[in-house]
């Protein structure tokens, strides 16, 4: 049954009839006319009331209250911009830190691997003497698969690095070699094309390959045609055979794009002790880990008696497959999910105390508006109402600006570390992250719209305008809001004292002194092949041709190559001695350089004693090294080291040192150089090098010119890592450590002081805003502005002192917890902490200046009469 | 049939009881606005007086509810008017709320007793 709403003119036309037959009724009652008209109409009543009432009456009246009372809220919020704006900003503050973090999490470890049931997926390690987590040979792989009974299936996969030829020449690709039935382990079909076959990886390895969706979009635009189509892989040809799928991520093998076979028929895999695969496997239904881990480990046992020469030692480690992905950052993000829950919570507490501060500002208004007629409900819908526009306003931002933490945190993240976690790259605002951000914000909500409420007594408004109201619950809102403000200031110092010290490592650490000129210099690795430059003799022949090669490009002034680049991970270690001096116990190590004439000159690194290498210091002279001032220094106190000889493991003869050399740092930034030994490149040449080249033009840009001249001395060198200098050092992973950790204290440092700071400023104007009687009483008795203006200060610094004070011991302890991290500045470093006391204080003064203006700027009488 | 000083619970009651009334009223047959009121106000002796705005706002509550319908006639001396009769759920609503109300009034009257409170203005 429809019903049709009845129109307002239907209802007046009713009332019209009603009029009419009353009247009539009345005069045949024996009323005149007139007076029957008129007894009608004043025994209805007003017309108009009925009228509205009929009007109000199905009406969603609660709607039009609601955008009666949203209109009402924007404008009392904008009437009010500082509070709106910072309890917004805070707001958003905590939801977007937390949301931001979520993602990560979300991205880690709540959403499913991209395999079928990930759980039941295994990764299998061999442990040894060394440590748990090592590689097993192939053979032992056959008999793990062929021995165990609790696996439906197993695979092996190894990391591996391709020759690819390009049109513009020999690139290295990352690539992963698996066994046949790897993709069928994990549950996982291409996309486009075949998995491998049975049996693949014993007829044609290396003559089929799979690309990863990445790769086939990024280098080959992801052409539809790609299946069926060759690559040249090392030299030779693959047909690509499929596409896996867009979601599909295998971390432990990240970041190959190219998936090959492994090979079985080399010697490699001949060999039981030769190590190189990893393998997974899926769990049969029912078996559980432990039991799979122990059945693998008398599997193991069985082969270590069969074959105790390669296998002592060795056990079988099983761990799950997800562990081994996301084991690794799943305690760091535990501990940031924590941090930002607490800054949300000590974020939702200050909007809560500023809710606290302008609700008791806006008493008088309630009281005002409840004797002009509003009932409680409708004032509580209103304070309502405000709440829930201040969390929609400050959700929102906080969700953009989780979205813009979210690339900021990704771009912290070194990027050899997140090509290793590829399950990140799907991070973003999905479903269970809006969902998180829609509960926060619920929770928010409900806290910001009914916190008003506390302090409003809705069935005395009468009191608002009498009495001042200092209550109970008034009081011990201040004292807890005091202590919170005191952790708060506590905790900002803790952590800018953090980001203080890390920020000074970071510059100490990018200011020390290399022993070399980064600006300006362009470096690339180049690998020849090993047949074309077989003989020492080619190999430096193909050293000299890239060298002129680059020094006839303009710009260019200086060339050089090295066996390995300044600022790396401090290998390339080989052992000396000295005929003529004892040994110096197990560290007679020493970090051993190949390098061209020109390197030193090419680093304008410094030489202290001797020369450095001629053209002519070739495989017909005798052999020359040149060493660094730490060599020298350690091994030659005081004598001259030149003339002197030098056994080495990587020369048969002694090699005479001819100079010594400035300090080149070649490790990491961090650790102290060690002592290291140049030969050059033409009496120990390589086919694999670093070219060095000093330009006068932006180093940058000349990256792709460098590239294309190398490969016109021949097309079939691979080059990759082409990079500036400033570039490798500030990517190098100390520089990235120091300064990943600078930025992550220091952006929860920033936000833990502005939270301090809003938390003092709600606090001291909640008191403020309780006292004005008190201040009234006390300016009428002749109390001077300023005393009122240092008496609100003094409760200031009485807070901000004690969470200082509070902060500084804490901060020595932690700063001494993080001295491990810390480079070149002391865990007491009294310039940051006198920096971070002094931004502390700054901002705790700026933070109680206002209310202790506005407690100084009562008027006495207004204050009075108010209550 | 209100005062000014009436509470809020007291309303409550007593717009109930006018939509009872009502009910009881059009139990007769279809009846416009104006002989409902008329009605009541005879039948109760002129004890209840209904004021006529409140009664159109019971009557258009009641066609909310569907226990009554409403088409446009005309009346005895030719007069248009909007009447109304009962519909099958407010007869059982009608039944159901006598009930209750005849129940409630001799409650009252068992606690009150028969004849122990005289109206004082009878006295």
């Amino acid at each position: 049954m429809v019903r049709r709403k009845r129109s307002t003119d239907d209802f007046a036309e009713e009332i019209q009839s009603h009029l009419e037959l009353e009247t009539e009724a009345l005069k045949r009652a024996g009323l005149s006319e007139e007076a029957a008209r008129q007894k009608a109409k004043s025994e209805f009543g007003s017309v108009s009331v009925a009228r509205e009432r009929f009007n109000l009456r199905g009406r969603a009246v609660w709607l039009e209250n609601l955008v009666r009372d949203g209109r009402f809220a924007v404008r009392q919020l904008l009437k009010n911009p500082g509070f709106t704006a910072t309890a917004v900003l805070v707001m958003a503050l905590g939801i977007g830190t937390s949301v931001a973090i979520f993602a990560f999490v979300d991205a880690a470890l709540i959403k499913p691997l991209p395999y079928e049931s990930p759980s039941r997926l295994v990764n299998l390690f061999e442990s040894n003497l060394t440590g748990p987590r090592f590689h097993l040979s192939y053979l032992d792989y056959l008999d793990w698969k062929r021995m165990n009974s609790v696996f439906s299936s197993m695979s092996v996969y190894e990391q591996s690095d391709f020759m690819l030829n390009t049109p513009q020449g020999t690139r290295q690709v990352d690539g992963v070699r698996v066994s046949d039935g790897f993709l069928r382990t994990l549950g996982v079909q291409p996309l486009l094309g075949r998995d491998f076959r049975d049996g693949e990886d014993l007829t044609s390895a290396s003559s089929t390959v799979l690309l990863t969706y990445a790769e086939w979009q990024n280098r080959y635009g992801g052409r539809p045609d790609i299946v069926g189509q060759s690559v040249i892989l090392n030299g030779t040809t693959a047909t690509i055979v499929g596409v896996l799928p867009r979601d599909f991520h295998f971390a432990p093998a990240a970041p190959g794009g190219f998936w090959l076979t492994i090979v079985t028929n080399n010697e490699g895999a001949r060999q039981r002790g030769s190590h190189g695969l990893l393998g997974v496997a899926r769990l049969k239904d029912g078996v559980t880990l432990a039991a799979a881990d122990a059945e693998m480990k008398t599997v193991a046992e069985r082969l270590e008696k069969q074959y105790p020469d390669t296998n002592r030692n060795r056990d079988a480690n099983v761990i799950s497959l997800t562990d081994m992905i996301v084991g690794d950052v799943r305690p760091i993000l535990m501990v940031l999910l924590s941090g930002a829950g607490l800054l949300l919570l000590i974020a939702s507490l200050n909007v809560a105390s500023l809710l606290l501060v302008r609700t008791e500002n806006r008493k008088r208004e309630i009281a005002v508006r409840g004797a002009l007629g509003a009932t409680p409900a409708r004032l509580m819908r209103q304070f309502v109402t405000e709440g829930l526009v201040l969390t929609a306003c400050g959700c929102l931002l906080g969700i953009g600006g989780a979205f813009a933490a979210m690339q900021a945190l990704t771009r912290l993240i070194p990027a050899d570390r997140i090509a290793s976690m590829p399950f990140l790259q799907g991070m973003g605002l999905n479903g269970r992250v809006l969902g998180f951000a829609l509960i926060v914000s619920a929770i928010a909500g409900m806290l910001f719209s009914l916190t008003p409420l506390l302090r409003i007594s809705f069935k005395n408004l009468r009191q608002g305008l009498t009495e001042g109201g200092r209550t109970a619950a008034g009081t011990l809102w201040r004292r807890f809001g005091a202590n919170l403000v005191v952790l708060e200031l506590a905790t900002a110092m803790v952590l800018l004292v953090g980001a203080g010290l890390l920020g000074k490592s970071f510059y100490r650490l990018m200011h020390v002194n290399m022993g070399l000129q980064p600006q300006n210099l362009a470096a690339v690795r180049v690998s020849g092949s090993a047949t074309r430059y077989s003989t020492d003799t080619a190999k430096v022949n193909f050293e000299q041709q890239v060298i002129q090669k680059l020094q006839g490009l303009s710009g260019v002034s200086s060339v050089a190559l090295s066996s390995d680049l300044p600022v790396g991970d401090g290998d390339g270690l080989s052992t000396i001695a000295f005929k003529e001096k004892p040994s110096l116990g197990d560290h007679n190590e020493v970090n051993d350089r190949e390098v061209s004439t020109a390197y030193f000159a090419t680093l304008e690194a410094q030489m202290l004693r001797g020369r450095g290498f001629a053209e002519s210091d070739d495989a017909g002279r005798p052999p020359v090294a040149v060493i660094n001032q730490t060599l020298a220094k350690r091994y030659f106190p005081n004598e001259n080291p030149l003339g002197q000889h030098i056994g080495s493991d990587v020369a048969k003869n002694p090699i005479e040192i001819i100079g010594v050399v400035d300090d080149i740092r070649e490790g990491p930034l961090e650790t102290s150089t060690l002592p290291a030994m140049y030969l050059p490149s033409n009496q120990d040449p390589d086919k694999t090098f670093y070219v060095i080249v000093r330009t006068s033009q932006a180093p940058r840009s000349f990256l792709p010119q460098m590239d294309a001249a190398i490969h016109q001395v021949d097309p079939g060198i691979a080059t990759y890592n082409a990079m500036t200098m400033d570039d490798h050092i500030h990517d190098s992973q100390s520089a990235y450590f120091h300064r990943s950790s600078a930025w992550l204290v220091g952006s929860f440092a920033g936000m833990a002081l502005l939270l301090g700071v809003v938390g003092l400023y709600g606090v001291i104007a909640y008191s403020v805003s309780q006292r004005t009687r008190e201040i009234g009483v006390r300016m009428a008795l002749g109390a001077h502005r300023d005393s009122i203006h240092r008496m609100v200060l003094r409760e200031a610094a009485r807070l901000a002192i004690t969470g200082i004070a509070i902060g500084l011991v804490f901060s020595l302890f932690a700063g001494s917890l993080m001295r491990g991290l810390l480079f070149g500045v002391r865990s007491w470093d009294a310039w940051v902490l006198c920096a971070v006391v002094g931004v502390l204080a700054a901002a705790a003064l700026l933070a109680s200046y206002l209310p202790a203006r506005r407690a100084a700027s009562v008027n006495p009488m207004d204050a009075l009469r108010a209550e | 049939m209100t005062t000014r000083k009436s509470s809020d619970d007291r309303i409550a009651l007593l717009q109930g009881t006018l939509d009872l009334l009502i009910l009881k009223t059009l139990v007769l047959g279809p009846c416009h606005g104006q002989g409902v009121a008329r009605e009541i106000q005879l039948r109760s002796e002129e004890v209840f007086f209904v004021d006529h705005g409140s009664l159109y706002l019971a009557l258009q509550r009641l066609e909310d509810k569907e226990w009554i319908t409403a088409e446009w006639g005309v009346s005895e001396n030719n007069r248009r008017a909007r009447f109304y009769s009962l519909t099958p759920m407010g007869r059982a609503q009608l039944i159901e709320k006598a009930g209750e109300w005849q129940r409630l009034t001799r409650a009252m009257g068992l606690i009150l007793g028969n004849g122990t409170v005289q109206n004082p203005e009878e006295a």
